[in-house]
């Protein structure tokens, strides 16, 4: 199943950049949501893909089943998640004040010269 | 002598409080300490002369084998000895010169450091710790360049000698790494025993390298041309930093290298053309000169490239005239231009057409300039005497096309002596001129300075037998690596180069006898000198800041659309790279892998319908709530992807975490501005195919990465020690707060941090004050 983790990377990918390249604030912050779904699956997948092997030691085990996923791609993630909200919570705060200032969605039209 | 180094250093970190509390009057403190690391060195000088080598060494970084080494040898003391003596003598006149001077502190502070490194310099037996000290040296040189920060000229000269000096010791860096790499060491004095360097295949890289650091450092041609500038610096530094000391540390590591680098062809043939092109050009460029400062700045390039010649040329006598000459020329050049400097204090200028006749107001100083021209010029029975009878015989004896080099080198000398008497005689004899100030000798502290150097330069031309026996014989035998030949004496007869020494007398006091004529047709000279290097210097500056604004306008022209294009083609190239190198039988065995069972496969299905169906429609909604909802479906199926594949962690947080998204998404939405007029922008063809092509990119990047791994994971440990060493089953958490506990640290850091960026935001909001 490879390929359907693969496709949905893809197409999350391809549609985030393509609402980041159009320029318009609301596509921006939009597009950088799913750009941090698409970038977590790609490196959960990098992890490698196990199925019904959750990385846990058992009642009585001293460590996880023979076969169990690798766990410290799953770590990354998890911090990669927490992250990322913090990340889309500024560019959420940093894009109010940039609209009310520019009075328009047009992202082209903030900073610009005036440093 | 790490220790020593270290004092230095911590003198000049001590200096500005110094100074601050007691003004000009802690000079003489301050320069106790040079003081005592002369004496010290004079002190060691006959054991070392004896053969008896001093050396220290402590490890700094054992993983490089780099080690705080330190060797001194005859070579290095005289160095020594020049640097710390010399440097005491400029600390006490810099306090009289600069007298009053708000930045006095900080002058000093710059001088020790500087100080500090030159002794490293001298004495590091670790070519890496060597490399140090050199930069250093070209640090402090810019800074003390620079001293006079609010004049533009000052700022233009100390980033020219910046930009030349640096150049060349990032090629020496590479030059030290290849021999450190050739020899298998970074000792020096290991390295100065190996034999393999000249037959190793990098050695005309190590040996460019190391030439054009030095050369850069030296004022050699074609990097001559930043010497004249570096006269911006106040007449202290002149004095000390650009011709007794630092301009000395290129030459001085030539030699050092030369018992390993040396002897070659490739060696003779560089350093005996470029020093012989140096010499001759240096003292053309003195010829001319009206400003006192620029004249020694010419006849100081002319001097170095003897001195970058006489290596060159390599012989036992040639080893002897190095010695020498670096000895005698730090003492004569240090006293003309303390001697400069008083001048220009006495009267207010030092230009030599408006000087005159000052041998009655400033007898001290005129007394010290006419020992000095003289031992310059090559009179007996001074030092400078010995040094040039030695390189002239050095130079008669080249091994190759010895006419040639003679004819320079007694060219050089007639120079030499025309530039000589004009700086030593011209302004203190003859009808005075009226200047600004009524000129009088200077403070005692700034007479002090060129009256010792000037009578070193007797003593030593006296006392020739004592000053061979501990000063030039041990340099000359640590250049050659084999004991040095003696024989220096004021008087061998009525030899060939006694006549040719009295011929170059004879024409440089003709010459400035003609001086009138000669120096009318100075002019013609000017376009020279504003061609060459210096000009290719300007043109490569201005053409380097000409196209940064070219590139600004391009890359960074506002467009915050394009600044992503480019930063997302570049990064698509560059994955693209990588993955083009990947073998395809990768994806096909991530293809392979064995299937999940089939009610597996349904909720993995599941999951990518949510995630393909929730982008699609969330870049297509027609609303921006139906936009928002999409994307919570989005997050839905990725946290389904983790369930599916065993990591119910990351289900776990990505089902809060993007309830949480949705919910700040809703809180925000009424507040962003409104599409302008309704219509969506289309990111247009180009974009979109770029997007599409990342998409396409990061896709089969995914099928490869998920393959079975190349290699074992790196988390067994974790896995084996949870339950052991931590006591946590969940070994995902156990990694977060256990193990990787500091990453975590980091990760709330980041957090707190942006929690307090959106605070400071929202705050200006709600003040109505613009974003920043």
């Amino acid at each position: 199943m490879s390929l359907a983790v693969a496709l949905a990377v893809g197409v999350v990918f391809a549609v985030s950049l393509r609402l980041l390249l159009q320029g318009t604030l609301w596509h921006l912050l939009l597009g950088l949501a799913l750009l941090s779904h698409g970038t977590h699956l790609l490196l959960f997948a990098a992890g490698g893909l196990v199925a019904g092997g959750p990385p846990l030691a058992l009642e009585g085990a001293l460590a996880p089943a023979a076969g169990a996923a690798d766990p410290l791609p799953q770590a990354l993630v998890l911090t990669a998640i927490v992250i990322a909200f913090a990340v889309l919570a500024f560019a959420l705060v940093l894009g109010l004040g940039a609209g009310r200032d520019a009075k328009t969605d047009d992202i082209d039209a903030y900073g610009g010269d005036r440093g | 002598m790490g220790w020593i180094v270290l004092l230095v250093l911590a003198t000049g970190l001590v200096a500005p409080l110094a100074i601050r509390r007691l003004g000009e009057r802690a000079a003489p403190a301050l320069a106790v300490v040079p003081a005592g690391v002369a004496a010290w060195a004079a002190a060691g000088q006959a054991a070392i002369a004896r053969g008896e080598i001093p050396a220290w060494r402590t490890p700094w970084i054992p993983s490089l084998d780099v080690a705080w080494a330190f060797r001194v040898d005859g070579l290095a003391n005289l160095l020594v000895l020049l640097v710390a003596g010399i440097g005491a003598l400029v600390v006490l006149y810099a306090a009289a010169y600069l007298r009053g001077h708000a930045q006095l502190g900080r002058f000093f502070a710059f001088l020790f450091v500087f100080m500090a490194g030159m002794l490293g310099i001298a004495a590091a037996d670790d070519v890496l710790l060597l490399f140090v000290f050199w930069e250093l040296t070209t640090v402090s040189s810019f800074l003390l360049i620079g001293f006079d920060a609010h004049r533009q000229a000052s700022r233009d000269a100390a980033r020219q000698s910046l930009i030349v000096t640096v150049a060349g010791g990032l090629a020496l860096l590479v030059g030290l790494l290849l021999l450190v790499d050739a020899a298998g060491t970074s000792s020096l004095s290991e390295i100065l025993r190996s034999d393999v360097v000249r037959s190793h295949p990098h050695y005309p890289f190590i040996l460019a390298g190391i030439a054009v650091g030095a050369f850069t450092k030296s004022a050699q041609w074609p990097f001559h041309f930043w010497l004249p500038g570096a006269m911006q610096a106040p007449t202290p530094v002149s004095a000390y930093l650009h011709s007794s000391t630092m301009v000395k540390a290129g030459v001085f590591l030539l030699a050092r290298l030369s018992p390993v680098l040396g002897g070659t062809d490739a060696w003779q043939v560089t350093l005996v053309g470029v020093g012989g092109i140096t010499m001759l050009l240096g003292a053309v460029m003195a010829l001319g000169q009206d400003d006192l400062k620029r004249l020694l700045a010419g006849s100081t390039i002319s001097v170095l490239g003897l001195l970058t010649m006489l290596l060159g040329l390599g012989t036992p006598i040639a080893a002897r005239a190095f010695a020498v000459t670096l000895l005698a020329h730090a003492l004569y050049k240090g006293t003309l231009f303390l001697v400069a400097g008083n001048v220009d204090k006495a009267t207010g200028t030092r230009s030599l057409e408006r000087l005159g006749g000052l041998r009655g107001a400033m007898p001290w100083t005129a007394g010290a300039a006419a020992v000095a021209a003289l031992s310059m010029a090559g009179g007996p029975p001074l030092f400078g005497f010995l040094a040039k009878e030695t390189a002239y015989e050095a130079a008669l004896e080249a091994p190759h096309a010895s006419w040639l080099v003679g004819t320079a080198t007694v060219l050089t000398g007639v120079c030499l002596v025309f530039a000589a008497l004009r700086v030593g005689l011209q302004p203190f004899y003859g009808a005075a001129r009226p200047t600004e100030r009524t000129p009088r000798d200077p403070a005692p502290a700034m007479r002090l300075g060129p009256v010792v150097l000037a009578g070193a330069g007797v003593l030593t031309g006296l006392l020739v037998g004592p000053a061979e026996r501990l000063l030039v014989a041990p340099a000359a035998s640590a250049i050659l690596q084999q004991e040095a030949p003696t024989g220096l004496a004021l008087w061998h007869g009525f030899t060939p180069i006694l006549a040719l020494s009295a011929l170059t007398l004879a024409l440089g006091a003709g010459l400035f006898r003609a001086r009138d004529a000669l120096l009318s047709r100075a002019p013609a000279l000017a376009p020279l000198a504003r061609m060459g290097p210096a000009r290719a210097y300007t043109a490569g500056l201005d053409g380097l800041l000409r196209f940064a604004a070219w590139q600004t306008r391009t890359l960074q022209n506002g467009s915050l659309r394009r600044y992503l294009a480019i930063t997302l083609g570049a990064a698509l190239v560059t994955v693209l790279a990588a993955l083009g190198r990947t073998p395809l039988d990768r994806a096909w065995n991530a293809l392979a892998l064995p299937s999940e069972g089939p009610a597996l496969v349904g909720l993995a299905l599941a999951a990518t319908l949510l995630v393909v169906g929730g982008a699609l429609l969330a870049a297509r909604a027609a609303t921006r709530l139906v936009a928002v909802a999409s994307l919570g479906a989005v997050g839905f199926g990725v946290a389904l992807f983790f369930l599916v594949y065993s990591a119910p962690d990351l289900a776990l947080t990505q089902l809060v975490i993007e309830v949480l998204t949705v919910v700040l998404l809703l809180l925000v939405l009424p507040h962003l501005p409104r599409a302008k007029d309704g219509a969506p922008r289309s990111p247009g063809a180009a974009r979109t195919g770029l997007a599409l092509l990342g998409g396409l990119t990061m896709a089969a990047l995914a099928l490869v990465a998920s393959a079975p791994p190349l290699a074992e994971p790196i988390s067994d440990y974790f896995s084996a020690q949870s339950v052991p060493a931590a006591h946590g089953r969940n070994v995902v958490n156990v990694i977060l707060v256990d193990f990787r506990a500091l990453d975590t640290l980091g990760e709330i850091t980041v957090l707190g941090v942006a929690a307090l960026g959106i605070l400071a935001l929202l705050a200006t909001h709600r003040r109505g004050e613009p974003a920043p």
